[in-house]
């Protein structure tokens, strides 16, 4: 009855806002000083879904429900991340239970830090929503608010994890080194087992980050804490900020246009690409070498895909104060001046290796994450936009393997040069924006691509691309410590 | 060893010689296989893919595969395999999905034979067939095995395994036909090589991944198996169901297992990750490995025995870049070092002790022990085998029971108990102890409470009640009756009072509640939002405002009632977060505590304290302080609680801690009281004093231990309609969706804090709950039970 309740407040709410409501909310704040009417700042749960696609709380299938349920249970509010994820409802099952785990049962860490992890990793992406979302839960299990003050604020022991979030969040190719220097530290150094939590938590909120962003989820009606944080609206939420219309948005409105006539074919010509891949795959055999430089060439293309703007966005000061150095963003690997090795996923995989560490030393998490990622990874409805029966596994592994191929993880036993067959470039330009600098994607990006398929396909994608990301982060942080160990 | 060397004979080959050695490749490897004859192997890797030969003193590099400027993927190797009956043909799964074959008979600089590239994924696994020449027998991260003829130019069939990848593939060496085949989801299948259609058996043999299987070289029916489930369990396949009988339990991951030649229970396992230790096992002792290789410094990934018919020498490649051949002789066994002997004390002084037939028969002679003897030889006998190779160990177990009272435990259960750690003056707490102490008759430990007391209280106090209580030791002084009866009266009447002649006892209060009283407030806060202190200070009768305006007198009494509800409390399901409170109170107090910063609450208080006393002694006794300031005993507490711990009586080491508090904690290092903390926590737990227990981990300012009462905080409850447990909501059942916890006074699901009775298990808001229980004694619910809640 709870849920109904709210969903009711939230649809009365919506219907006396008008469509500008960030511009308005904020002149309203100015206005009416000391007379503030919590109002939500967007059309529900997400900006780039309209509302009545996504799922209404009440008119769920009891599975979704029961989710629904556990998850309010479990955390006294319902997510509109969680919201969104019901598209998919066994996925969001093993999600929840994983952050629960994280968050709330034992673990090496106490509770206050693991919240403050969260929003330090949050906070490298400028994602306000969650910063916010764990600022709370913070405070409530009794953390100092000194430490919100920022990273200067909290132990040195904490500040120390700064490097490790940073390089993590951004190009994660860690070593031997950046573990054994936290590790090393007389008092405030991490124990083994500490260490495994953050950087799971750590890889967890970067890359719920990117999905956040991915997905334009709006903040809570009641997290806006007009207080201690101003309204997420700054750089990103307000949908008519002008800063994100212009620019390379008028480039893609100009690509947009020619790109009409052939979107009604889009579906299909993807679909007789992957066809066509099924069968000639066993034809034309590509040398070793061709291979290699597949590899290679997808690498370097995929830092050619522009990230829409790369004018620097200033992150709203309250979120920049939980990590320094803002200026340390995706750099990609070959770019710069040292040579990055490519990762090669046979010699250190999450299966084999990054498992059996994990739950070696944080005991269930691994089976945990396990579950997730094979979720994320095998979950399909066999339906592609409007067909169905359709087997989408080839289209799902290019995905996977283009996002870990941006961080220099390759697979031997893949062929690159699917991906630039199956992912054309304005759905390259969503992921590695997405991936790389989740903070930029804009509202255009989201329907630029794959024009044709449902919102909760796209959400799919979202979820792909989101376990990739965390799977790529924790591989390299992972083997860093494994060869520590070593 | 005479089996041995016939056998070898009989095979007509050179006897086999040589020494531990090692040699450094120049890459990690990833597999390694021996030819037939034992004189040469084949290292593969990512970027290696040489042969070496074995000589008496050395590895000598025979060959490198790996020709050519830019070597292909197809020379990255996952495995390789050498053909146990054809000397030159090799063959290797590729990481991107080839299955290659190599002949060495060949004139080209390149021995690259044939080429297959059907499988779509990585190959994890080739075998050649035992016999057969031309049979090769692939697995791939695809999900199929694939089966070659070597004659041909593709596979002659597909065997699908209709699940994902396939991690190890394993030809029987017996039953020409059969095939094993692990996979990623833990499923072991058994097929026919005749019949692709469908597997002949399956099973699920671990959970999650198995790694690697191997049969038994000479017993037909036993498969091995190993996983990332750390387990190594062996198959009996001969029976209808595959059937475990031996399970082997290690420390990591197994990555490989080969059974030992010539020795029907050995087998040798490696592991995937973090252990670098190739151990050797007899499966009929799964605790403790019968040999060890402890040379590799990373993770080894091939393990192969040189010869077939050869216990004694074993080859092994790992990530490290080195090539080892262990002699068996050589190896470390690790239960040469076990302690066969096993000592272990009782609760209430009872001593086990086994060891070695041997030297306890050795001692028989020995006078009987004082204490009453009771002892029970208890002889464990094994049926020798012949075959087991491990040292016979019988032991003897004896118990000496203690039956001097002395030597009981129950003053430590009694002191346990009756101790005061918090809630009162420190002056009390002593005063408390110190009689509690004596009338256990532990006059020593009296005398320290009262010395202590005295060292520590003020100046001040020390002139009216000093003399007293050293005149009678550890009674109740007056002081105590009287702030007692301060207690119950009203704020004004207090603050009157203080003024007089209580003054100094007054301080004393201040002074020991300081700690307790800023935990307080913060509860009543919380509660009180809430609008739930009517009831937690029930008969107080105070209103609102009085409960807001209320002083640390009143928190006195609030901490007494709360002792009330101590037991309920533990009732609830007890989270991180408690629902009714959002604010978490207790989390809120505990994690303060652990953070630095936060105690500088108690530091102020605390530092305001002697402040306060000064002006005071300048009032009441200018010009006169005979005692020296507290930090001066400081040293000699310190080294008398050092001695406490050292001879065992750690409980007064903890309980001096606690009481001290502030005065003391800064002087002993923490690693000390983390170390005293525990051992006494670990004591009152084996006494079940778990209430005890609990107050210290709550009262003790070490973080370590502070941090373990929010460890294992879940309460698991079963739905009280259909009996089966609940899902993480607690009031509703996922499965008949009733609402399980429904409140028998009110009949109204309960959401928050739920309590009932043990004995019949009925209950509902704690509020109603109570109320009820001040009218009747029989359970709300009817059920004729006479509830107790405490």
């Amino acid at each position: 009855r709870q849920l109904c309740a709210a969903q009711r407040d939230r649809n009365r709410a919506d219907k006396s806002v008008l469509a500008c409501r960030t511009c308005r909310n904020q002149r309203l704040f100015k206005l009416t000083v000391g007379f503030r009417i919590p109002r939500p700042l967007g059309n529900g749960p997400s900006r780039f879904i309209p509302e009545k696609e996504i799922l209404q709380v009440s008119k769920v299938d009891p599975r979704t429900q029961s989710i629904f349920e556990d998850a309010f249970a479990a955390l006294g509010r319902l997510d509109n991340i969680s919201l969104v994820m019901g598209f998919h409802p066994q996925y969001l099952e093993s999600f929840l239970r994983t952050q629960h785990y994280l968050l709330q049962m034992d673990g090496p860490l106490s509770l206050h830090y693991r919240h403050y992890i969260g929003i330090m990793a949050a906070a490298r992406h400028q994602c306000s929503y969650l910063v916010n979302l764990h600022v709370n839960d913070f405070l409530q299990v009794g953390g100092d608010s000194k430490w919100l003050n920022g990273l200067d604020g909290a132990p040195q022991k904490l500040q120390a994890l700064g490097e490790l979030n940073k390089i993590l969040a951004h190009r994660p190719w860690l070593t031997k080194a950046h573990i054994e220097h936290l590790l090393k530290a007389e008092e405030h150094s991490w124990s083994l087992a500490e260490l495994i939590h953050a950087v799971v938590l750590l890889t967890h909120y970067h890359s719920l980050a990117s999905f956040t962003f991915g997905c334009g989820i709006t903040p809570e009606i009641h997290s806006d804490g007009g207080h201690t944080f101003r309204p997420p609206s700054l750089s990103q939420y307000c949908v008519c900020d002008i800063a994100n219309g212009n620019g390379h948005g008028h480039l893609e409105e100009r690509r947009g246009n020619h790109q009409v006539s052939e979107v009604s074919g889009e579906v299909e010509v993807l679909m007789e690409r992957m066809k066509q891949l099924q069968e000639c795959r066993d034809e034309e055999e590509a040398s070793q070498e061709e291979m290699a430089t597949r590899f290679e060439r997808e690498k370097t293309e995929s830092m050619l895909v522009a990230t829409a703007e790369d004018e620097e966005c200033v992150p709203s000061r309250d979120v920049s104060r939980h990590f320094e150095d803002p200026s340390y963003g995706y750099k990609d690997f070959s770019r710069r001046g040292e040579h990055v090795p490519t990762f090669r996923v046979q010699d250190y995989s999450w299966e084999d290796h990054g498992y059996s560490l994990v739950n070696r030393l944080y005991p269930d998490v691994g089976q945990l994450l396990d579950e997730k990622f094979q979720m994320a990874y095998n979950l399909t409805y066999n339906t592609m936009a409007m067909h169905k029966d359709v087997d989408t596994t080839m289209l799902r592994r290019a995905i996977w393997n283009y996002i870990h191929c941006m961080f220099g993880i390759r697979y031997d036993d893949y062929d690159y040069g699917e991906i630039n067959q199956l992912l054309d470039r304005s759905f390259k330009v969503y992921i590695k924006t997405m991936v790389c600098s989740p903070e930029k994607t804009t509202k255009r990006m989201y329907e630029s691509f794959w024009r044709q398929f449902q919102h909760s396909e796209k959400v799919h994608v979202n979820l792909l691309l989101m376990e990739a990301r965390m799977q790529a982060e924790l591989l390299y942080a992972l083997r860093a410590i494994t060869r520590y160990m070593t | 060893m005479e089996k041995m060397s016939r056998v070898t004979t009989a095979l007509g080959s050179s006897t086999i010689s040589g020494r531990t050695m090692f040699c450094h490749l120049d890459a990690p490897a990833n597999a390694i296989s021996v030819c037939r004859d034992a004189t040469q192997v084949v290292v593969a890797g990512r970027n290696i893919f040489k042969i070496y030969g074995l000589e008496e003193e050395q590895f000598v590099e025979k060959l490198n595969l790996r020709v050519g400027r830019k070597p292909s993927l197809n020379f990255s190797c996952a495995d390789v395999m050498w053909h146990q009956m054809e000397e030159n043909l090799l063959a290797t799964a590729a990481t991107n999905g080839a299955v290659v074959t190599w002949n060495l008979g060949k004139p080209s600089r390149n021995k690259q034979d044939q080429l297959f590239t059907e499988h779509k994924r990585t190959v994890n696994k080739v075998c050649f067939h035992p016999t057969e020449v031309y049979m090769l027998l692939s697995g791939s991260q695809d999900g199929y095995m694939k089966c070659f003829d070597l004659r041909k130019k593709e596979s002659v069939s597909t065997f699908s395994g209709q699940s994902e990848s396939v991690r190890d593939v394993q030809f029987s060496m017996k039953d020409y036909f059969t095939f094993a085949a692990s996979f990623e989801n833990g499923n072991v299948q058994l097929w026919d090589i005749r019949r692709p259609d469908r597997y002949e058996r399956m099973f699920t043999a671990h959970t999650g991944p198995v790694f690697c299987c191997d049969w038994h070289p000479d017993d037909r029916g036993w498969l091995a198996t190993g996983g990332r489930d750390k387990m190594v369990k062996v198959w009996d396949m001969t029976t209808n169901r595959a059937k475990e009988i031996y399970c082997v339990q290690t420390i990591a991951s197994v990555a490989r297992v080969k059974w030992r030649p010539e020795r029907k229970w050995h087998l040798a396992t490696c592991s995937m990750m973090v252990d670098h230790n190739i151990y050797v096992w007899d499966i009929r002792r799964p605790f403790i490995p019968f040999a060890t290789f402890e040379e590799h410094k990373d993770v080894t990934t091939g393990i192969v025995w040189r010869h077939q018919h050869d216990p004694y020498f074993l080859l092994s490649g790992s990530k490290d870049s080195t090539l080892y051949q262990h002699m068996f002789k050589d190896a470390s066994r690790p239960v040469d070092r076990a302690n066969p002997e096993g000592l272990c004390f009782g609760l209430f002084g009872d001593l086990a002790f086994a060891a070695k037939e041997s030297l306890i028969s050795g001692d028989a002679n020995r006078k009987p022990y004082p204490g009453g003897d009771r002892r029970y030889p208890i002889f464990f006998f094994k049926k020798p085998d012949l075959t087991e190779q491990f040292a016979h160990v019988s032991s003897a177990l004896s118990v000496f029971e203690s039956s001097l009272e002395s030597k009981r435990m129950d003053w430590f259960v009694k002191t346990a108990r009756l101790y005061l750690l918090s809630g009162k003056p420190f002056a009390e707490l002593c005063d408390h102890n110190a009689k509690v102490a004596k009338e256990l008759n532990r006059p020593q430990v009296s005398t320290t409470w009262t010395m202590l007391r005295i060292m520590f209280s003020d100046p001040a106090n020390l002139s009216t009640p000093g003399p007293n209580h050293i005149g009678k030791l550890g009674t109740l002084p007056l002081m105590n009756s009287f702030s007692m009866k301060e207690m119950g009266m009203g704020t004004e009447s207090r603050l009157d009072r203080s003024k007089g002649e209580s003054r100094q006892d007054n301080i004393h209060l201040e002074l020991g509640n300081s700690l307790i009283n800023s935990n307080n407030d913060e509860n009543e806060e919380t509660e009180g939002s809430e609008g739930q202190a009517e009831y937690m200070f029930g008969d107080a009768e105070l209103d609102d405002d009085d409960l807001y305006s209320m002083d640390m007198f009143f928190s006195l009494v609030f901490s007494a009632e709360e002792q009330e509800y101590t037991l309920p409390q533990e009732a609830f399901p007890l989270r991180h977060e408690i629902m009714d409170n959002p604010l978490a109170p207790e989390h809120l107090q505990q994690d303060k505590a652990d953070s630095p910063q936060a105690s500088g609450n108690e530091a102020e208080v605390m530092c305001l304290t002697p402040i306060e006393s000064f002006s005071l002694i300048s009032i009441s006794q200018p010009l006169f302080s005979p005692h020296l300031p507290a930090p001066f005993f400081c040293p000699v507490v310190r080294e008398m609680l050092s001695h406490y711990a050292e001879q065992g009586d750690v409980q007064m080491a903890v309980s001096v801690l606690i009481v001290l508090g502030d005065r003391i904690r800064k002087e002993i290092d923490d690693l000390t009281q983390e170390h005293w903390y525990m051992s006494y926590i670990d004591l009152l737990q084996r006494f079940e004093l778990w209430n005890v227990s609990n107050e210290v981990i709550k009262l003790s300012t070490c973080s370590a231990i502070t941090c373990l009462n929010q460890t294992s905080t879940t309460l698991h409850v079963n739905c009280s309609n259909c009996k089966r447990p609940m899902s993480n909501r607690g009031w509703i059942c996922d499965r008949c969706h009733q609402c399980a916890s429904v409140c028998a006074v009110c009949h109204h699901v309960v959401k928050g804090l739920f309590v009932w009775c043990q004995g019949c298990s009925h209950g509902g808001h704690l509020e109603h709950v109570k109320n009820w229980l001040k009218s009747s004694s029989h359970c709300p619910a009817g059920c004729g039970h006479l509830c107790e809640y405490t």
